[in-house]
């Protein structure tokens, strides 16, 4: 690896300080991300800043209609909570499928939804439950977030502090696991509220998106059948070793039939 | 430029001054001779590096040192009382878990989380806890076995 400079944040302000003198610094959350790609020469940075000891980042709570929940909160600790699992037990699912176990002890929902991997679990539950994306600077909302692969809306000297999800009706996340990695082939989240129906789609494109024609299907009939006969498309789902692109779009079509049918019966 | 960091490792606190870039795993096999943490992939996929950082089990290989100032670390090392086994490691013995042994440092370490997690975890629990963790023999019947083994014989152990 090449040389860089370590450094344990002290307060947010100070993080985000560093940032701005030094644009090549980043920030180090679980380092499950990182790690690899520093190890492989993905990146190069200058400093790391570990937010690891800024514990206000960690946790998670109910705010009216909403759960909030700190970036810093590994998996691990969304998988276990009592909290979130009363609010949104898609979400302790989700966390709970993610990687395989010491993976889950590192990784943080913060550095999940800065990394933006195409296959990642979290974004898809992001944007179907329009979460916002709270920073040292501004309220992202989640349909605003995520730019393209491996791209978002942060600023090079923005941190992720929290993420706050409006708490549905009933909501599910389900995905067709990559068998090693465990990453999304394809991840499909059901969200039903007040709103309508939404269905955000992750691993099959470049970037996760909502599939609308679907959520229109849903509209006058929230079922797994009201997408019977229902063939999905897109131009850009991805054609990989994995699985081809014809394949994904079938995925995108049981993934979601079957996230509609939990989502039905778990709320 | 290198750093100080001072963390306790299977009980014993330490101070010494690592390379930021100093992966965890090259810290505590090459400056402490750990060796009974393994290394394989390098890709944080194999598993055969896993250790405890504060009670949880981590990939040594996708850590750096200096993350762990603080921190209580835990390797194969330290989970034996003295002379006597921990049931875990006994268990693998016991049960022909070990078969050539490169991937049963982690595969206990990992083990070792669960079971501190879930006292009596079903085979179905066991695999997928354990699929961090890959087995080169294939051999994967006797070490949920083994597992299961430990969690009875623990179980017994706090009922005395
Ligand atoms: C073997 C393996 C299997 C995996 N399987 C899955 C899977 O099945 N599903 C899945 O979704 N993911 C999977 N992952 C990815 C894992 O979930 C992510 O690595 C993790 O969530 C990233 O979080 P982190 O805290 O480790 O981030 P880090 O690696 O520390 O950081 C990642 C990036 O985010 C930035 N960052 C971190 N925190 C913040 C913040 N608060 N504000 C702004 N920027 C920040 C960092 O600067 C860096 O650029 C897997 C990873 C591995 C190694």
């Amino acid at each position: 690896m090449h040389a860089f400079e370590y450094q344990h944040a002290e307060t947010i302000e100070g993080a985000a300080e560093f940032l701005t003198q030094d644009n090549k610094a980043q920030l180090l959350a679980g380092g499950m991300t990182l790690l690899p790609a520093l190890k492989s020469s993905l990146v190069a940075p200058t400093a790391l800043i570990d937010l690891k000891g800024l514990i206000e980042l960690k946790g998670a709570c109910v705010d009216g209609d909403a759960l909030v929940i700190g970036a810093l909160t590994t998996h691990v600790e969304v998988a276990e909570s009592e909290v979130i699992n009363s609010a949104i037990p898609a979400l302790t699912r989700l966390a709970a499928n993610i990687g395989d176990a010491q993976v889950r002890n590192r990784g943080t929902l913060g550095g999940s939804l800065a990394s933006n991997d195409p296959s990642a679990d979290y974004p898809a539950a992001v944007l179907g439950l329009e979460a916002v994306i709270r920073t040292n600077r501004r309220d992202i909302p989640a349909a605003e977030f995520f730019t393209g692969k491996f791209e978002t809306a942060l600023q090079t000297d923005e941190i992720i502090l929290a993420v706050r999800f409006p708490i549905p009706e009933q909501a599910a996340y389900v995905k067709f696991p990559n068998p090693a990695s465990h990453f999304a082939i394809v991840g499909v989240m059901v969200v039903r509220d007040a709103r309508g129906p939404r269905i955000a789609v992750t691993g099959a494109s470049a970037c996760v998106f909502r599939a609308r024609e679907l959520e229109d299907a849903l509209r006058t009939d929230f079922n797994e059948h009201a997408l019977d006969g229902l063939k999905f498309h897109r131009e850009d789902l991805i054609d990989d070793l994995y699985a081809t692109a014809e394949y994904r779009a079938h995925l995108v079509m049981a993934m979601a039939r079957r996230a509609v049918a939990m989502a039905s019966t778990r709320g | 430029m290198a750093q100080e960091i001072e963390f306790n490792l299977n009980g014993e606190q330490i101070t010494c001054a690592v390379e930021p870039p100093t992966l965890l795993v090259d810290l505590l096999r090459d400056r402490f001779g750990l060796a009974g943490i393994h290394v394989a992939c390098e890709t944080s996929r194999c598993g055969s590096c896993v250790i405890h950082i504060d009670g949880r089990s981590v990939k040594s290989c996708i850590i750096l040192a200096v993350e762990v100032d603080g921190c209580s670390v835990m390797t194969i090392e330290g989970l034996a009382d003295g002379e006597r086994l921990h049931p875990l490691q006994t268990a693998f013995g016991d049960c022909g878990g070990r078969q050539c042994g490169f991937c049963t440092p982690g595969m206990v370490m990992s083990a070792l989380d669960l079971l501190q997690h879930n006292r009596d975890p079903d085979e179905s629990e066991i695999r997928e806890w354990m699929e961090g963790n890959i087995c080169h023999c294939m051999g994967y019947h006797n070490i949920v076995g083994a597992v299961q083994a430990a969690a009875s014989e623990l179980q017994a152990d706090t009922e005395v």
